[in-house]
Parts: C-alpha cells; sequence; structure tokens
C-alpha cells in the first residue's frame, strides 16, 4: 500500500514538474529563510555552504563583532611569534557571497513563532535557526573571578584583548618568574589548548627569561595528547613546565586577583602571570533560547544537529554537545558544512543522510614542532562516537623531521580553514 | 478517477517546489565536505595538496594506501581507516568536482 502510494505521488510530482516552471519555483525559493546566529567557525561556514548549496535560500548571519578573531594559533600571539591582526577576519566575502550580515546581537528566540529578535528591536522570522554562539566564560563558577579579576589575571580565552594582555604580562614579567596556567574539568573549549599554550609560553620563556618556569594546576588527571605534550616538555624545555594534577592537588577552587594568588585544596600558589582558563557553558542565546539544558550545554540530535528541546532550531560547534567530538574550530567548521547540507535536505522534505565527521587538531609545542589528532565520527545510540579502528595521534617517537613537517601542516591548515570559514 | 483531496495535492506541490528550490545543492557524501577544511580548493602555496580537478580514481586510490598504511602519512591513515571502500569512492568523485 505504501509502496503503491509513493509511486502514485511520484507520477503526481512528474505531472507537477511540468507544470511548474521557474517563476513558481523562484517564488517557493525565496519563501526558505534560514537565521544563523554566530559567525565563528561553525555558524560563518554554515552559512555560506547554505548560499553556496542553494542560493536562493535566504540566510542571514547575526554577529556582532565586525571582524572575528580566531583563537586557533592565538598561544603564538601570547608568545609573540604572530600578531593578533593575523587572527583577525571579517565578514566582507561573507556578505558578497549573498548572506545577508545582521551586524547585532540575537537577544530572543521564540521558538513556537520562529522568530528571532535583534539587539536592534528588529524581529526575524525563519523556518530554520542555527545557534552557533561559541562559549561563555562562567563568571560565577570559580570564587574570586569575575570580568574584573580577568583584567589581572586574563583568561585569554576568548581571542582578542585578553590575548594581547596576557602577552603584555609576559613580556613585563622578570626573569624568574613563574607562570601560573590553571586549566577547568571538562568540558571546556578546544582540550589541548592550556597545554599547547603552557608550551609555546615555554617557548618563549626559554629564549627570553630564561630561568622562569610555567605551572599547570589541572582539574583534571589526565589531558589530550598528554605523553605527545609530555615529550615534548622534556626535550624542549627541560625543568621548565611543572603539572600538578587533579589527584596532586591540581584542582583551583577560588583565586585572589589582589594578589594573583591560586587557592587549591591543600595549597596556595602566587603568580607573577597568572592565567585563568575557567569553566564554561554554552553562550547566553543558547541559554535564552531554551536550547541549553541543566548542564550549560546544548543536546543536539546526530543527525541535523537539531536541539532536542526546541524544534527547528539546530545548535552547532563549541555550545553543543557533540558526543566524542571535541569542541574546536576544525570540528565546528565540520558541523557547520553537514548541517547546512541537513537543511537543505530538511528544508527540501528530504530525510538527511547520517553525517560522517572528521576532527583533524594540530599542537604547536614550538614554532617548528607540530602534532596532532584525529578522529573520524558518526551517529551512535544517538550522539557522535568515533569510528572504531580510526583516528589517532602523530606516534610518540616521530623525528624532528615530522614534528617540523606537522608544524607546517597546522599552518596551512589554518590558512585553508580560515579561508573557507570567512573567504 | 480518483480524486486526490486538496490537502494531498498541496504537499505533493509544495514538497515539489522545496525539491526544486534545492536542486542546484550537490550534496556531498557522508564525510566529503570535512576535506575542505584542510584541502584547499586553488592553490595557495600551502604543503596540504588541492584535490580538486584530480582525476577521482587517483585520489581513490591514494586513500586507499593511505589507510593500509602502504602509503605513509601525518593524519590522512588515521582518517582513511574511518571509510570503506564505498565511502571512499564516493567521496572521491565528489571532492574532485567541489566548488564546480
Amino acid at each position: 500500500m505504501r509502496k503503491h502510494l509513493s509511486a502514485r505521488r511520484r507520477t503526481l510530482l512528474k505531472l507537477t514538474a511540468a507544470a511548474a516552471l521557474a517563476p513558481t519555483v523562484v517564488r517557493a525559493q525565496g519563501a526558505a529563510k534560514v537565521v544563523v546566529v554566530g559567525g565563528g567557525f561553525g555558524g560563518a561556514v554554515c552559512a555560506r555552504t547554505l548560499k553556496t548549496m542553494a542560493p536562493a535560500i535566504g540566510v542571514t548571519l547575526v554577529e556582532p563583532n565586525k571582524t572575528y578573531t580566531a583563537c586557533p594559533f592565538s598561544n603564538e600571539v601570547i608568545a609573540g611569534l604572530r600578531e593578533l591582526k593575523q587572527q583577525e577576519f571579517s565578514y566582507e566575502a561573507i556578505a558578497r557571497n549573498g548572506v545577508t550580515v545582521a551586524a547585532t546581537t540575537a537577544t530572543a528566540v521564540d521558538s513556537a513563532a520562529k522568530i528571532v529578535t535583534l539587539g536592534d528591536g528588529s524581529k526575524l522570522s525563519y523556518d530554520r535557526l542555527v545557534i552557533a554562539p561559541g562559549i561563555d566564560l562562567d563568571w560565577k563558577a570559580l570564587p574570586g573571578y569575575d570580568e574584573a579579576a580577568a583584567e589581572k589575571m586574563p583568561h585569554a580565552w576568548k581571542a582578542g584583548p585578553q590575548t594581547a594582555l596576557l602577552r603584555r604580562q609576559l613580556e613585563a614579567m622578570e626573569d624568574g618568574g613563574v607562570v601560573v596556567i590553571s586549566v577547568p574539568a571538562a568540558p571546556y573549549r578546544c582540550p589541548p589548548a592550556p597545554y599547547e599554550r603552557a608550551s609555546q609560553i615555554a617557548w618563549y620563556l626559554k629564549a627570553k627569561k630564561p630561568r622562569s618556569k610555567v605551572l599547570l594546576l589541572d582539574a583534571k588527571d589526565s589531558f589530550s595528547q598528554q605523553r605527545l605534550f609530555q615529550a615534548a616538555w622534556t626535550k624542549l624545555y627541560p625543568g621548565m613546565i611543572e603539572w600538578v594534577p587533579l589527584s596532586q592537588g591540581g584542582n583551583v577552587t577560588s583565586v585572589d586577583p589582589a594578589t594573583r594568588t591560586f587557592n587549591t585544596d591543600f595549597d596556595k600558589h602566587k603568580a607573577d602571570v597568572a592565567n585563568v582558563v575557567p569553566p564554561q557553558k554554552a553562550a547566553a542565546i543558547a541559554q535564552t533560547a531554551g536550547v541549553a539544558d541543566r548542564t550549560g550545554w546544548c543536546p543536539v540530535s546526530s543527525i541535523a544537529f537539531e536541539s532536542e528541546l526546541q524544534p527547528s532550531i539546530h545548535v552547532l560547534g563549541d555550545a553543543a554537545l557533540m558526543g566524542a567530538m571535541p569542541k574546536a574550530a576544525f570540528s565546528a567548521n565540520a558541523q557547520g558544512k553537514a548541517c547546512a547540507a541537513a537543511i537543505v535536505d530538511l528544508l527540501a522534505g528530504r530525510t538527511p543522510a547520517e553525517p560522517r565527521l572528521v576532527s583533524a587538531c594540530y599542537n604547536l609545542a614550538a614554532p617548528d614542532y607540530g602534532f596532532s589528532i584525529v578522529g573520524v565520527y558518526r551517529p551512535e545510540k544517538g550522539q557522535f562516537l568515533e569510528v572504531p579502528g580510526a583516528g589517532g595521534t602523530s606516534p610518540i617517537d616521530g623525528d624532528s623531521a615530522l614534528r617540523a613537517q606537522e608544524a607546517r601542516y597546522a599552518e596551512a591548515g589554518f590558512r585553508v580553514l580560515t579561508a573557507e570559514t570567512f573567504g | 478517477m480518483r480524486h486526490w483531496p486538496r490537502a494531498v495535492l498541496a504537499a505533493a506541490l509544495a514538497s515539489f517546489l522545496a525539491l526544486a528550490s534545492a536542486a542546484d545543492a550537490a550534496q556531498p557524501p557522508p564525510g566529503a565536505s570535512s576535506c575542505s577544511g584542510c584541502h584547499g580548493t586553488v592553490p595557495n602555496g600551502t604543503p596540504i595538496p588541492v584535490l580538486r580537478g584530480r582525476p577521482a580514481h587517483d585520489i581513490a586510490g591514494l586513500m586507499r594506501e593511505f589507510r593500509s598504511g602502504a602509503r605513509p602519512a601525518t593524519v590522512m591513515g588515521s582518517i582513511a581507516k574511518g571509510f570503506n571502500d564505498r565511502d571512499i569512492d564516493a567521496i572521491s568523485q565528489w571532492v574532485v568536482g567541489q566548488g564546480q
């Protein structure tokens, strides 16, 4: 019966196809509207890809910043190896692609009426809404650490003025100083980044202030690519980087910005330069829109990244709970493209295919010392899990030629990723 | 002759129009859209090769060599192991024509 009906329907579609000529199609195309909130690696590439795949869909990208400041490679800015300017990307190319760029915030979402309210009071209706706002720092999670404290103890976890501030503090520090970096429990943006940052800071200190040290206070007992990082530290910066895991009292319970002190369960660590990587959650609009759950993050389906809490809303990137996929630029970019493809299908009344996503992440322990971790992910029991047998890290015994090659790939990958995302 | 209810007709028309609206969309096979995160579509002096415009069977052959370990790689061996022969052929066909 079902088969019979669908055959009848196909016939009907053919008949309709003959009757429906271009003008009707154009009108139908104009009707589909997608609003993307957040112009980072996930949101920006999703908007661009939608417009490329289906030019007739009306796509609006809501992003208050005129330029995007990228986090990947911002640790090199802290170490004085790059300038912040090289991290900045404009939305002009995206606008030239035909995406309407609304340079304002999104302040509210009415998911029943399918309307987004913008900071200027205007309202946008949508057929599909993509929320890709990234993270907010949780200013209530670590006693003593608020926005004022971040001026004394920078987080530099959103690239921009905070990145420049941490660099200036390092430059002003005297030789023999101690740089303390605190690392929160998972999940947080870019799992290996605190350890890459420790490496990059050690690179700077080794060259300029060799009696100085880096102390990592960690709320975890293990970390991404741990053996690779620790081998790099032994080889490149012997005795300079100390890592204190959770089980040895690494968990920071409060900070005192006046004295740049980190308090742990049993100890106090006074820093000359203090870098607090604070606990995080999905950015405010995700909470406002009702797509974040009690964890502070956004549960999504693993087929089209649709919110499990609100209809017709997709959540991408760092704000979302993506199973085993790390919160990282490359992941968000891969999700953004796959989400665009799924939305095109959904708007066409088709069921999106099950996605397969690749995540590739490079870390630089020094300018010529890179290594990587990759993963291939597919939906499994409602979340993204790694495809067994695939993925992995660089070999632990890789020689210096391999490390140099991966450092070049890291730089190349960043150029391609940012070009694809921002044009 | 049986008459189709108006609602069914309307739904069929709507779904046809929606389909037509996306007719220009070349849906990438699963996994394929991740490639362009590293592989650019135009040469820009980076060491990561451009895939677009190359023969699809070359790309598929390379992927199989990466997967088996016959060809040394940094990340491509680990990535290729996440795809079977059918995936690899579909991805190769798509990426060599991407953006066209």
